[in-house]
């Protein structure tokens, strides 16, 4: 019982309880002593009473006290008070904004009840490999999964497409997503308005009703809550609306404004290759992804038997929704968390160096209050109290540090995850930036607070001033070269990332993107099934913007490279076997004449798309460079014929390679066939949409013209889309800079603050052993050998940091290989060039003190003694 | 040691704890228990003071300077392993101001017919 009550005990704050302790638990024993069996119980529960409320009362008291010292202390030293804080707004804010990005889109469920049982299911390769929607799935297929798997509560299919929204407003191009009745159901997410169930209309759903998305019912219909019943204009057909989504609903991706129904009809389930659906299921409670996934195989193995023609080589790919990310994407994410946190251990080292050096000159100070009673349990209190104020106020700058920051990280949420464009400012994240903050405050209290305490005895007393303490300047001198070594490893990190992008952007996309612009008209079906009627339009548009003053050449074409990185398709080669492997994948895409020209893309030989190919002449095609070596290496191209969708097209010309999925992907070769040259009402999704355009000189003051020219051959067609070609280009490596942007601030905080450090502890040395270099300037030492002797403490300083740090760097690149596009982790220059700066850094914090020590008057050190 | 009256005055009023402990500690030394006992007895069993209370107090007071603990505590058979206490003469200086103040609250109490007169 005595026991229980000391352990109670341990409510009161340390000090109280050492100094009163003994004394309360004698007085328990005592007044125990007196009681009777049963009014032991009562006493203990008093003893609870008594005890809780008042240690509260008390540790409320001391912190009283500490708050009001530590105010004091900190309007004493301003300039200390205000690089702690600074520096913990740095640390905190950049952790706090990175992990929030990090766990927006790597860890938080998706915003969907009970999001973990969502999966998504496409085809595949039948080993299965590779991340994401591998490949679509065709109507059969889906229907025989879902028929035939027991592993799913409910199972959908739904295609993106983009349609030409027109009335109420400029025409407009959106993204849209035509879903099964279950897609929405499934999902789980409430409409703001009306509902998510299709209306049937006798047994099937009506297909055309449309549920919106809230951007798109704020900017189209300015809100209007009475939009239920009201129709949209979607390619000159009406859908009536009939709901509408929360803002907060995203799906398949970020940028889908708008859903309509999807009807599958008996004949839609004939071509089993006929493949543009994607799977989306919720799992059966109970059910692991991984029995999902074996209950899939089976099923598709079966299909593979009973179809072997279509399904031989068709697998499936099966994932989370919350993991359809690309790899690329997690290590960039994990990069960055990485170096925020070297970025926090050096906010923690130079914020325990500060700490230190303050310690050290209030040592005397601490050793005063010691003798006149302060417990080491009250001072080492007093101290973390100081560092925790000073961390908590830094916290508090570290999350504005992170909302300002969060813009620039938003670029490094992929639009492919169903979730918002950037992570909001949330409990969770202001969590995450309190536990940062704690870490930090206790990171860079405990140590200093811990060794200050541990000597308040008489030595320190008697030592006075001159009190170094070996042990001290040991650990600070650690510090400081941990700092070293961090920056270092962010430094190379970054070095060698941005010699990447450079790579990245030095490739040559296998076209001139510069003075080209770009825009969008989608010709709308059913209104344009005519090819003539698609034929005039173009010929139209072209012939006008051709002939505006300053333009060069203009032409369509299905997709813009980098932009529409799929259209893939077989060609067949008369008289050679059809490779199962898929290696006779092409890049097919639709021109108009002159789309190599605007576009720079050289001919090496035969001859261009002209406007004399139309449907009525012989069927055509221009093939690139790399589709000529897979083919025909050793023959002349030109007039080869080979298969497309059991149409035969001769060979007229051999254009030069696009980089059409990218800059850092490998691409197949290219097929360019004319635009007229189509069956009627085949391949309707590769009209060519992208007007380009060559130009002299400004782009952008070309576009009204543009638009009155588009206008004039067809009032309700939308333009969208409008950017330069370079543009384009440039976004592919948007992300990458983005990260690398984040990345470089953090090293140029890391190389300062451990400029700052190197400068610090030598300041601190000079001033310590001022009375020695005092003798020796006394005894005639030459003034450059003292500065000598600093500076070369400095180094000693920076190479045991970056030996380390090289070390360190070379692990961290290696774990990033998959991003440093070619770049090797152990590049020569990279490291050279950061080694030099860190010593030009190390040089510059030790110039100061190496002066300061120059001029020690011996005379006035040996007064001060 | 001068004390400073207007010194004196910023503890006023006292906490009744606080006021006995002094009391307690006005008769002698002591230690915590027998500080306990002491009030218990003084106020018939009306007031007994935890350990908790009490300890607070003997801290604030110590801090105060109203109470300090002797070296050698002036009790005949004393424990040597307890504390002891003793009152200072500014923490004798204290209770006084207090029990003055209460005194003229009294008699300003009597002056209002609340209380009887005395014989």
């Amino acid at each position: 019982m005595i026991r229980l009550y000391r352990a109670l005990l341990h409510f009161y704050p340390a000090s109280f309880r050492i100094e009163f302790g003994e004394e309360m638990a004698a007085v328990f024993a005592q007044r125990r002593a007196a009681a009777g069996p049963l009014a032991r119980v009562g006493l203990l529960l008093e003893a609870v009473a008594d005890i809780v409320p008042g240690a509260v009362a008390l540790h409320w008291e001391v912190l009283h006290q500490d708050l009001r010292s530590t105010a004091r202390t900190l309007r004493h030293s301003r300039g200390f008070a205000l690089t702690a804080i600074l520096v913990t707004a740095l640390g905190v804010g950049a952790n706090t904004a990175a992990f929030s990005v990090a766990d927006f889109v790597l860890l938080r469920p998706l915003p969907f009840p009970k999001s973990q049982g969502l999966v998504r299911l496409c085809e595949g390769p039948p080993t299965g490999g590779g991340w994401g929607c591998m490949n679509q799935l065709s109507p059969a297929n889906y229907r025989d999964f879902k028929d035939m798997s027991a592993s799913f509560e409910i199972m959908g299919a739904f295609y993106r497409n983009a349609v030409n929204l027109v009335g109420g407003g400029d025409p407009q191009r959106l993204t849209i997503a035509s879903m099964t009745s279950e897609v929405l159901p499934l999902l789980g997410v409430p409409p703001v308005l009306g509902r998510v169930l299709y209306p049937t209309n006798g047994g099937e759903p009506d297909a055309r009703t449309a549920v919106l998305g809230y951007g798109l019912w704020q900017s189209r219909f300015g809100g209007d809550p009475d939009v239920l019943g009201r129709t949209v204009n979607l390619n000159g057909v009406p859908f009536q609306v009939i709901g509408v989504m929360p803002p907060t609903f995203h799906f398949p991706s970020r940028d889908v404004q708008l859903w309509t129904p999807l009807v599958l009809r008996e004949e839609d389930f004939a071509d089993r290759t006929n493949t543009y659906l994607e799977g989306v299921g919720r799992l059966r409670d109970g059910v692991t992804l991984e029995q999902a996934r074996a209950d899939l195989s089976v099923v598709a193995a079966r299909l593979a038997n009973e179809y072997p023609e279509t399904n031989a080589e068709t697998g499936i790919s099966f994932f989370r929704m919350r993991d359809e990310l690309s790899p690329r994407y997690r290590l960039l994410l994990m990069a960055l968390c990485g170096a925020s946190l070297c970025t926090l251990l050096l906010t923690c080292a130079n914020l325990a160096n500060l700490l230190l050096a303050r310690a050290a000159a209030r040592e005397r100070e601490l050793a005063v209050r010691a003798a006149l009673g302060a417990g080491r349990e009250r001072l080492v209190r007093q101290m973390i109290t100081e560092s925790v104020t000073l961390a908590a106020i830094g916290g508090a700058a570290g999350v504005v540090v992170a909302v300002l920051a969060l813009p620039l990280l938003a670029r490094l949420v992929p639009p492919t995850l169903p979730i918002a464009g950037q992570p909001s400012l949330d409990l969770r994240v202001l969590a995450l930036a309190a536990l940062f903050t704690g870490v930090t405050g206790l990171g860079f209290g405990l140590i200093p607070a811990l060794r200050v305490s541990g000597r308040t005895g008489l030595a320190a007393l008697r030592e006075g001033t001159r009190s170094g303490g070996g042990r001290r300047q040991r650990l600070r001198t650690v510090l400081v070269t941990l700092e070293m070594a961090v920056s270092v490893v962010l430094l190379i990190s970054c070095g060698l990332l941005i010699q990447a992008v450079w790579r990245v952007q030095a490739t040559d996309p296998g076209f001139v993107p510069h003075q080209v612009l770009t825009l969008k008209t989608a010709l709308p079906r059913p209104k344009y099934d005519s090819p003539v009627r698609r034929a005039e339009f173009y010929r139209r548009v072209l012939a006008d913007v051709r002939a505006l003053p300053g333009v060069q050449s203009a032409a369509y074409i299905t997709g813009l490279p980098m932009v529409m990185t799929g259209g893939i398709w077989r060609v067949v080669i008369p008289g050679r076997e059809v490779p199962r492997d898929g290696s006779d994948a092409v890049s097919l895409r639709f021109v108009t004449s002159q789309f190599f020209r605007t576009l720079s893309i050289p001919l090496h030989s035969g001859r261009d798309v002209e406007d004399g190919d139309t449907g009525d002449r012989a069927y055509v095609a221009v093939v690139s460079e790399s589709f000529v070596r897979r083919h025909w290496p050793d023959e002349d191209p030109l007039g080869k014929t080979f298969e497309f969708r059991d149409e035969v097209r001769v060979v007229v010309g051999v254009v030069g390679d696009v980089k059409v999925r990218g800059l850092e992907r490998t691409n197949e070769p290219q097929l360019y066939l004319p635009a007229a040259q189509v069956p009627e009402g085949a391949l309707i999704n590769y009209d060519p949409k992208d007007l380009v355009i060559r130009h002299s000189a400004q782009g952008v003051a070309l576009l009204p013209a543009v638009r009155r020219i588009v206008r004039a051959a067809d009032p309700e067609q939308p333009i969208s889309d409008v950017r330069t070609l370079e543009d384009v280009v440039a976004g592919e490596t948007a992300t990458r800079r983005a990260q690398l942007r984040v990345l470089g601030a953090l090293a140029a905080i890391a190389l300062v603050l451990a400029g700052v450090g190197i400068h610090g502890l030598l300041a601190y040395t000079v001033s310590q052993r001022s009375r020695e270099i005092g003798v020796r300037l006394a005894l005639g030492a030459e003034p450059a050998g003292v500065a000598r002797m600093i500076m070369a403490e400095g180094m000693r300083l920076a190479v045991f940091g970056i030996v380390p740090g090289v070390a360190g760097a070379y692990a961290a690149a290696r774990g990033m290989r998959a991003l440093l596009f070619g770049v090797e982790p152990a590049d020569p220059g990279t490291i050279a060039a950061v080694v030099g700066l860190a010593l030009v850094m190390t040089v510059a914090g030790s110039l100061v003190p190496a002066l300061r020590a120059v001029r020690v008057s011996p005379m006035s050190v040996m007064r001060s003694e | 040691m001068v004390l400073d009256p207007g010194d004196i005055a910023d503890h006023l009023p006292l906490p009744p704890a606080t006021f006995h402990i002094l009391l307690a500690l006005a008769a002698g030394d002591r230690h915590g228990y027998g500080i306990i006992q002491d009030v218990e007895a003084r106020t018939d069993g009306a007031l007994r003071l935890s350990a908790g209370t009490l300890y607070r107090t003997i801290q604030r007071l110590l801090e105060q300077g109203l109470i300090t603990e002797p070296r050698k505590p002036n009790v005949p058979q004393g424990d040597p392993r307890r504390r002891y206490y003793r009152i200072t003469p500014y923490g004798t200086a204290v209770a006084r101001a207090e029990s003055l103040r209460l005194a003229q609250l009294v008699r300003l109490a009597k002056g209002a017919g609340l209380l009887p007169k005395p014989a």
